[in-house]
């Protein structure tokens, strides 16, 4: 298991860059990749600084509202217009969507 | 056509209430207005066909005494709202012929008000900038002109910076904005008109391309307070499609507008003075004070501790939020796909080609603030701090009801400035962003001047839900700055 030392990793190389890019499904050409890569380590250096922050204790914020999720009988409340979900599709037809062959 | 496009929305509201002008007139008017604007490139889709459908019929129930709050009010739409079969592009290569087949609930809640749609309007791509210069449509002209250099194009701001545009110049009579981080208010700032974010909750994210989804708010972008207040009654409300959306009642906004600031304690916070701050800015800001003063509140100083922090924390939360909700756009189910050899290159090809520079540069850095081994290091981290944020402002608004703060760091900038480095653009953001993460109610006032000769404003923080406070102190700072001028491009229309 990763156990973070505390500290930031001071930069990321191209290579990792490139790994980012594929987990993100982005091609990003050869030739982008080095100004991407001062980039995203320009945004990394500035928020380095919350290292400067004492977070021990303090929880982590994921909603400002203080409201608990609201629940709602598990039923179905909306569908039945497959052609109006796939109207917008690129490729498709008859209330499908159409990509690449996925298994041979 | 001067004297009707110089109605704000409130003025054009009870003139067609009493008949005076009819909202066909109106609409006709702000139309022919876009025409004549078409170089302010605030509009990505104007629907002029559809305005006038929605006048007329305005007209009718006006002619029987009916009508909503906003009945025949030709308003702008921030290209960020889906409309029902109208393009929604976000600004964004990859949303390329999307026409959504539902309507946003904000844009539903402001057609049963009675409003008439003009078009969409321009933003940064995916609302992600300070200058509205990463559209895929081409950057939005800010009507304003400096007064030394009547040459230089300049930015409306961002990331509803066409919304700002059509404002300031007349091309609407009000539109609808979003701010995650500032979107709203650094544009009015930087175009002289009113802008208000709400409380996170108050209107309904459903329907509205998200970006940073505990973050983003729609909200009001008018030529007043007042006319802010009477928008944004039509646009908020709960909505059970969005759970994040509060059931808090909205209370009457216009009521409380004009009860003054006497015996008020407004804060003022000591980190909102940053280094290299611009004098002109902290004049403002100091006249901002003065007025409220002058109108009987009490000035207290307070401390915001974590102010300097919040930059950083937006920057990994806002992009990690991003690339979640980012993963949708994979070239199946709408807008634009560009082939490849097997799925994944088809993903990989659309989205490289789809998206904009700065748009990659944040789903690159929110994939890798939430990836394995970088999760806690990051995005918690960024969680705990954003805590630490939103307690200085609780602690602060046991001893104020209001915050006064400038809400730019720096008037109107040149388009194409600030687009060398990626963190010099999010600077824009210092005054704004704090806010946004502690999801608190905020409002940008147009104020004064800078010695360019191009609007600033101020920002009015208050508790959460307590937008009729905010809008009271904006409304005291309004009446104080008698802010009359307006970009030259409106003198002899």
């Amino acid at each position: 298991m990763f156990v973070w030392n505390g500290l930031y990793p001071m930069s990321l190389d191209k290579a990792t860059v490139a790994s980012i890019a594929t987990l993100a499904r982005l091609r990003v050409p050869e030739d982008r990749l080095e100004p991407m890569v001062a980039d995203l380590n320009a945004i990394l250096g500035f928020v380095e600084q919350l290292n400067q922050v004492d977070t021990d204790g303090v929880e982590p914020l994921a909603s400002v509202t203080g409201h608990s999720l609201p629940q709602r009988e598990d039923a179905v409340t909306d569908g039945g217009y497959p052609d109006r979900v796939t109207a917008n599709a690129p490729d498709g037809g008859n209330g499908f969507y159409a990509v690449p062959k996925v298994v041979e | 056509m001067a004297g009707i496009l110089d109605l704000d929305l409130v003025a054009a509201r009870d003139a067609l209430r009493a008949r005076e002008i009819s909202s066909t007139e109106l609409t006709s008017a702000y139309l022919s207005r876009i025409e004549a604007t078409a170089d302010l490139n605030a509009y990505i889709t104007v629907t002029a066909d559809k305005a006038q459908a929605m006048a007329k019929a305005s007209d009718e129930r006006l002619a029987k005494g009916e009508g909503g709050g906003l009945e025949g009010l030709p308003i702008a739409v921030k290209d960020l709202f889906c409309t029902e079969g109208v393009l929604t592009t976000a600004a964004s290569h990859i949303l390329d012929g999307f026409k959504p087949t539902y309507e946003s609930t904000v844009t539903g809640n402001l057609w049963s008000a009675g409003a008439v749609m003009l078009g969409k309007t321009n933003l940064d791509e995916f609302a992600m900038g300070s200058s509205s210069a990463t559209s895929y449509y081409g950057p939005p002209v800010n009507p304003w002109r400096g007064a030394q250099d009547s040459e230089t194009r300049l930015v409306p701001g961002g990331s509803s910076g066409g919304s700002a545009a059509a404002v300031s110049g007349w091309a609407a009579l009000a539109a609808t904005g979003t701010d995650t981080g500032g979107s709203i208010r650094q544009p009015a700032s930087l175009t002289g008109i009113v802008g208000m974010k709400p409380s996170y909750g108050r209107c309904s994210r459903w329907g509205i391309v998200a970006f940073a989804s505990s973050l983003d708010q729609a909200g009001p972008m008018t030529r007043t307070v007042h006319d802010a207040a009477v928008m944004l009654s039509a646009m908020a409300g709960h909505d059970p499609k969005d759970s994040t959306s509060a059931a808090e009642p909205l209370p009457d906004l216009e009521a409380t507008l004009d009860s003054g600031v006497k015996g008020l304690r407004i804060g003022v916070p000591a980190e909102y003075r940053v280094d290299g701050m611009p004098t002109e800015i902290s004049e403002i800001w100091a006249k901002g004070i003065a007025w409220l003063k002058d109108a009987g509140a009490e000035i207290i100083d307070i401390s915001l501790p974590h102010t300097q922090y919040a930059l950083a924390t937006y920057y990994i939360i806002a992009p990690a939020e991003a690339s979640s909700n980012l993963a949708r756009y994979d070239g199946v189910r709408y807008g634009l796909r560009v082939d490849g050899g097997s799925l994944d290159e088809m993903y990989a090809n659309t989205r490289g080609e789809g998206f904009g520079a700065e748009v990659q540069r944040r789903v690159l850095i929110g994939t890798y603030v939430l990836s394995a081994g970088y999760y806690d290091a990051y995005y918690r981290k960024a969680q705990r701090v954003r805590t630490l944020i939103r307690r200085d402002f609780d602690e602060a608004f046991g001893k104020v009801d209001a915050i006064l703060t400038p809400t730019a760091p720096s008037d109107a900038f040149a388009i194409g400035a600030n687009e060398d480095d990626p963190v010099k653009m999010y600077l824009n953001d210092v005054f704004t962003v704090p806010a946004s993460l502690a999801g608190l109610p905020g409002l940008s006032v147009p104020a004064g001047l800078s010695a360019r000769g191009l609007p600033l404003g101020l920002q009015v923080l208050g508790r959460m839900f307590d937008e009729p406070m905010v809008l009271r102190v904006g409304r005291a700072i309004e009446k104080a700055a008698t802010f009359t001028s307006r970009p030259a491009m409106l003198e002899g229309i």
